[in-house]
């Protein structure tokens, strides 16, 4: 495991037909770094990050890895989606150790056993909680022992206290695996818990990009978090709303499993 | 007073549970009872010279033909035969079918090129082909094995197309971005996608396999359960024809059975295929 990738997107654009989604868009991120990339849907992020894993290609600028250009898929980074998307006719820890040698089966096991589900190993993906599935994806990207996690918006679905239950997990992993993270959300309150860096996407333009110095683990009930949170928001809201977009900290914390809440409590 | 309030409760359970037991024989027998009692009718009408043997002959009579093809060995000689058709039409068209399935679902060119053809001809019923079929292989097993081939193609290979068509998308993009190669990417995600709609396609084509096998043989043949029944017309051996129609509908029975095996094996991760575990 050698640590994280340096990051370095230049003067990156993307255009879809007409439509301009990223302009000249400049970023350094350091090794190691936890990046949270916040924003109203519709403003570019989740391009950006499809762009990082090498799933587009961009339209002009470019995207390096420690100085070398990134041009299509790359073995050194994984993606945690929105969706689990674990393969529902493979059991979990097939799921986990999808594209791995016979050989590396047992770290499969052991990742399995870092996201806390290690005796499920056996089961069909269809008989887990959500919440679960997202972990069983963790595990998966986790077990390529990546030095860039790209996460895109993975705890969108969950309700509220696996979403608090899933923030410490991905912190106590990253904090043992160092790798880069960048994490695409539109919840801010998600992006102040894991970042050290928050950054604020707006009409394809990075609009804010906020260093956090709070002390990890964070506590949401602190005043310092509070007010870095609120600082962020305002600043999400002060431009106007266009039509189909909803406001940044749209939370959906609405219809998660109940049976979710046995492991977060 | 108190025995009695004590014995209440232990009595009542044991009771309810032999009346329980007596109502679930009850609702199993009771579909039994129409089917049953026809038999018993066929049989004394039969028995009373109500009903010509000609048209149909006394439910025994039935049995005890079956009994004597079974026991002369017959019976499992044209068994033998019809099966191995049905079977050997099913691997040749089937095979085919799936094959094509998966060119035409994986590979852009091969679908423009050849899907619109295929799914012209799909139109035209195995069955009309008949006196064409005569011609080209007259009335050997080769044009059994013909008709039964080009019933069986269609149901597998547009359900196999169809059936990779609609492999989830975002499945084969994490697979992609999980670094499988091709051929993983097809044995891990593609085909275990697809497999449920190619054996919709397998259960369509043995429906269809016993349809087709029945008309060729009865057209035509020197053995097989076919042979069985339009040499027994000959002789007004109605018992012997009873007996072909109900093997028939055994082996087409048996193959669905068999169908629905795969379904549960291949499918048992899926929670509408009940066990999951």
């Amino acid at each position: 495991m050698s640590g994280g990738v340096r990051l370095d997107i230049r003067g990156l654009s993307k255009r879809y037909g007409e439509r301009e989604v990223l302009r000249n868009t400049q970023l350094a991120i350091e090794p190691g770094q936890f990046i949270a990339i916040v924003g109203r849907s519709g403003c570019g992020k989740s391009t950006l990050l499809r762009l990082v894993a090498g799933l587009e290609a961009a339209s002009e600028g470019g995207l390096f890895t420690d100085g070398k250009a990134v041009e299509g898929l790359h073995d050194d980074t994984r993606i945690m989606f929105q969706e689990a998307r674990l393969l529902p006719w493979r059991r979990v820890l097939d799921n986990v150790a999808l594209g791995l040698p016979e050989a590396d089966r047992t770290r499969g096991k052991e990742v399995l056993a870092q996201v806390g589900l290690a005796e499920r190993g056996g089961e069909w993906p269809a008989r887990l909680s959500g919440g679960q599935r997202q972990r069983v994806a963790l595990a998966r990207a986790l077990v390529h022992q990546p030095r860039l996690l790209l996460l895109d918006e993975p705890l969108g679905a969950l309700d509220a206290l696996t979403r608090i239950e899933m923030h410490r997990l991905i912190e106590s992993l990253w904090l043992r695996h160092r790798f880069t993270a960048l994490l695409v959300t539109h919840d801010v309150q998600e992006a102040v818990a894991l970042a050290d860096r928050v950054i604020l996407i707006e009409d394809g333009r990075i609009a804010l990009d906020e260093n956090i110095s709070l002390a990890r683990p964070r506590s949401q009930g602190d005043p310092a978090f509070a007010a870095i949170e609120k600082r962020i928001l305002d600043r999400v809201l002060q431009k106007p709303a266009d039509t189909e977009s909803e406001p940044a900290n749209d939370t959906r914390w609405t219809d998660g499993p109940a049976h979710a809440l046995r492991w977060a409590v | 007073m108190n025995q009695q309030v004590q014995a209440l409760p232990l009595t009542t359970p044991s009771l309810g549970a032999a009346r329980g037991f007596a109502l679930g024989v009850g609702r199993r027998l009771v579909p039994w009872l129409v089917p049953v009692g026809l038999i018993v009718v066929w049989q004394i009408a039969s028995s009373l010279g109500w009903l010509s043997t000609r048209v149909l002959p006394a439910p025994i009579d039935v049995v005890k033909a079956a009994w004597r093809l079974t026991a002369s060995g017959e019976l499992w000689t044209h068994v033998k035969v019809s099966a191995a058709r049905a079977l050997t039409g099913l691997a040749i068209g089937g095979g085919l079918g799936l094959a094509l399935g998966l060119l035409t679902g994986s590979v852009k060119v091969a679908e423009t090129l050849l899907d619109s053809t295929l799914q012209m001809v799909r139109n035209i019923p195995a069955l009309a082909l008949i006196p064409l079929v005569i011609l080209w292989f007259g009335i050997d097993e080769s044009a059994k094995l013909f008709l039964i081939a080009v019933s069986v193609f269609f149901p597998i290979y547009l359900n196999t197309f169809h059936g990779i068509r609609n492999v989830d998308p975002q499945l084969i993009e994490m697979g992609r971005t999980y670094g499988l190669t091709r051929w993983q990417l097809y044995k891990e995600v593609i085909l275990p996608g697809a497999m449920s709609s190619i054996l919709v396609g397998l259960r369509f084509s043995l429906g269809l396999m016993w349809v087709i096998l029945i008309v060729a043989e009865t057209i035509s043949a020197q053995s097989g359960i076919g042979y069985l029944t339009m040499n027994a017309r000959e002789f007004l051996q109605t018992d012997i024809v009873l007996v072909g129609i109900l093997l028939y509908a055994l082996l087409g029975k048996l193959a669905d059975l068999l169908a629905r095996g795969l379904e549960r094996w291949w499918l048992r991760w899926h929670p509408a295929y009940g066990a999951a575990k």
